[in-house]
């Protein structure tokens, strides 16, 4: 084989051949290290969360912190039960998946059976800019929108609700639901509708009977990740919210979420070290763990319960 | 099946109809309910903050006062922050990307990434604030400075940015990397001279959408120890610094009406920054999916 002027040929055993091989594997070598850096994220956040938590758990019995409904480590008399924070999280995201629910999974309907292409191409992506907004702009609308229609409604409801925070999250959440449960109701196929039209079914009967049913797995996977989201959704519950742990399902009163704490703590100055500051790396450990279990459970369903049509 | 009578099957039919009308209409209401909230809430906020916005607003420092209140620490932060999230996650996404789509698309150690890189994804963005605070801002000594806060974003957007790159190298037609392996190309000439231009535009795509959602975010900044009131412009990578997010969340918090007021003036500017963004990815995209068709 000849060798050309500007690019000798490999395997001749030329000092360029060399250098080039040299400089594949070198290339190679920094594209894997890349990679194995972002799995080295995974490992960094269990790291770090676990280091502060672990000193934390030395100081605070395990079991307090799970089952105790108190939560003053920011008062002189300090107690760590984090159900107060847990339910605080558990009432906000109930209360959006109940707006972005039923809303999110008609929409999803709607784009996916009814809508004429033309409206499709258009209400799609112009949902979508929902999941867009930063949430510290949704926060701004629920404190001061949201949350004083409210208090038009009923004069029972404090400024800072778990109401009103759970209403807009679960708009901002919405698109979410709609664009991945429409994924998979559009990947149905159509011989299935088609069948179903053939005996007589209405179009109500066709999308709920036969297409819902069908890609059942993509929309539970869907509400499951909206769910996950909502539990780490930050800045709207800690604008809307309050900063009241309380132990309580009551949505007119001020409560306060795991993810709210940490923000509260991070805007003061607690010292590395002290006993508040270990406290965010513990509730964000069991924010982690949740949030992780959620997703994986989400991937779960989709492999495990797929309806395969090929 | 027991037989029903002519009466009996139209009444079920007329209200089989009645209820699939019904039916539509709930559909259809789900729908106008989120268009409409999206409209009012862009109606209120252009309302509350369009007089807020002036060139003093843009050029002025944070103030105790909220008619003297500006933007210009946050946007400068926001914007320092944000290239160097950008740069970084652009950087490692594509190394990260080509790798496991061009050099190790079946191994197992791939596999193990790409699930690895779906669960980031799902990870709450304050637990990388923590992530940021302990990593870069404790252990490497960066402070809470632009640098560590860029840092911590990037690490944030960077699934974003592996998932797109991913997608647009895979999209490269076969025959482009086979005509060059036929010229003699080698693995990597072949990926940076054929590659990576081809699939330069959906990257770019990914890369937008990374950014745009790093400069909204506010939690993960503000567990890293980002400032919240900055009377200075950040002069070096290691400057303290605020964001606009967290200054719109800080005027946010004030009981005083006034800086509502800023507040909303800020988010119309947040907006406006983010809607050129998104812009631009879509005809980013439109140009890139017209290529191979």
């Amino acid at each position: 084989m000849a060798s050309t002027p500007d690019g000798p040929t490999l395997g001749q055993g030329t000092r360029a051949d060399w250098k080039r091989l040299i400089a594949e594997r070198a290339i190679a070598v920094v594209l894997f290290l890349s990679t194995f850096l972002s799995v080295l994220i995974t490992v960094g956040i269990v790291a770090v969360l676990l280091l502060e938590a672990i000193t934390f758990f030395a100081d605070v019995s395990i079991f307090e912190f799970l089952t105790g409904t108190r939560w003053t480590p920011l008062f002189s008399s300090k107690q760590f039960g984090v159900l107060a924070l847990v339910a605080g999280t558990t009432l906000t995201a109930i209360m959006a998946m109940v707006v972005a629910l039923p809303l999110g999974l008609l929409s999803a309907i709607y784009l996916s059976e009814y809508a004429p292409n033309s409206v499709r191409k258009i209400v799609k992506p112009v949902l979508e800019v929902l999941a867009g907004i930063p949430t510290v702009v949704y926060g701004y609308f629920a404190l001061l929108f949201v949350t004083p229609i409210l208090r038009a409604i009923s004069g029972d409801i404090s400024v800072f609700n778990a109401m009103s925070a759970s209403i807009v999250m679960g708009i901002m959440i919405l698109p979410m639901v709609s664009s991945l449960s429409e994924d998979a109701m559009r990947s149905v196929p159509r011989n299935l509708r088609e069948g179903a039209y053939a005996l007589g079914s209405t179009k109500l009967e066709v999308s709920t009977l036969v297409v819902v049913p069908a890609a059942l797995s993509g929309i539970v996977s869907a509400f499951i990740l909206a769910i996950s989201r909502a539990i780490g959704e930050t800045m709207i519950v800690t604008i809307a919210a309050g900063q009241n742990p309380t132990f309580t399902l009551n949505p007119f009163v001020p409560i306060e979420t795991m993810t709210a704490y940490i923000v509260q703590v991070s805007q003061g100055d607690a010292p590395a070290g002290s006993i508040e500051f270990k406290t965010i790396f513990a509730v964000a450990l069991l924010l982690f763990t949740i949030t992780l279990l959620m997703n994986l459970l989400s991937q779960f369903v989709v492999r495990r319960f797929r309806e395969e049509y090929e | 099946m027991a037989m029903i009578s002519q009466t009996e099957f139209q009444r079920k039919r007329a209200r089989r109809k009645w209820m699939g009308r019904a039916f539509y209409g709930l559909c259809l209401l789900s729908v106008a309910i989120a268009l409409a909230m999206l409209g009012i809430l862009l109606v209120y906020l252009f309302i509350q903050g369009v007089t807020g916005i002036s060139w003093s607003f843009l050029t002025s420092f944070a103030s105790r006062h909220p008619d003297q209140a500006g933007i210009k620490a946050a946007i400068l932060g926001s914007i320092y922050v944000v290239l160097i999230a950008g740069a970084v996650s652009f950087t490692l996404g594509v190394a990260t990307a080509v790798y496991l789509e061009e050099y190790a698309a079946r191994s197992k150690f791939a596999r193990i990434a790409k699930i690895n890189i779906a669960n980031l994804a799902g990870v709450p963005s304050i637990v990388y604030g923590l992530l940021g605070l302990q990593i870069f801002v404790h252990s490497l000594h960066l402070g809470n400075s632009v640098l560590a806060g860029g840092f911590t974003l990037a690490l944030l957007v960077l699934p974003i940015v592996i998932v797109a790159a991913g997608e647009a190298v895979r999209s490269v037609p076969p025959s482009l990397r086979e005509g060059s392996y036929a010229l003699g190309a080698t693995r990597w000439q072949v990926i940076w001279h054929m590659v990576i231009p081809q699939a330069f535009p959906g990257i770019l795509t990914g890369v937008i959408l990374a950014v745009s959602r790093a400069i909204g975010e506010t939690a993960p900044l503000i567990a890293m120890g980002a400032l919240t009131f900055v009377p200075f412009t950040p002069d070096s990578p290691l400057s303290r610094f605020t964001v606009l997010p967290i200054q719109i969340f800080n005027w946010t918090s004030r009981p005083q009406a006034g800086f509502h007021e800023v507040a909303a003036a800020g988010i119309i500017v947040l907006l406006v920054i983010l809607l050129v963004m998104n812009a631009g990815a879509v005809i980013l995209r439109n140009r890139f999916q017209n290529k191979w068709e």
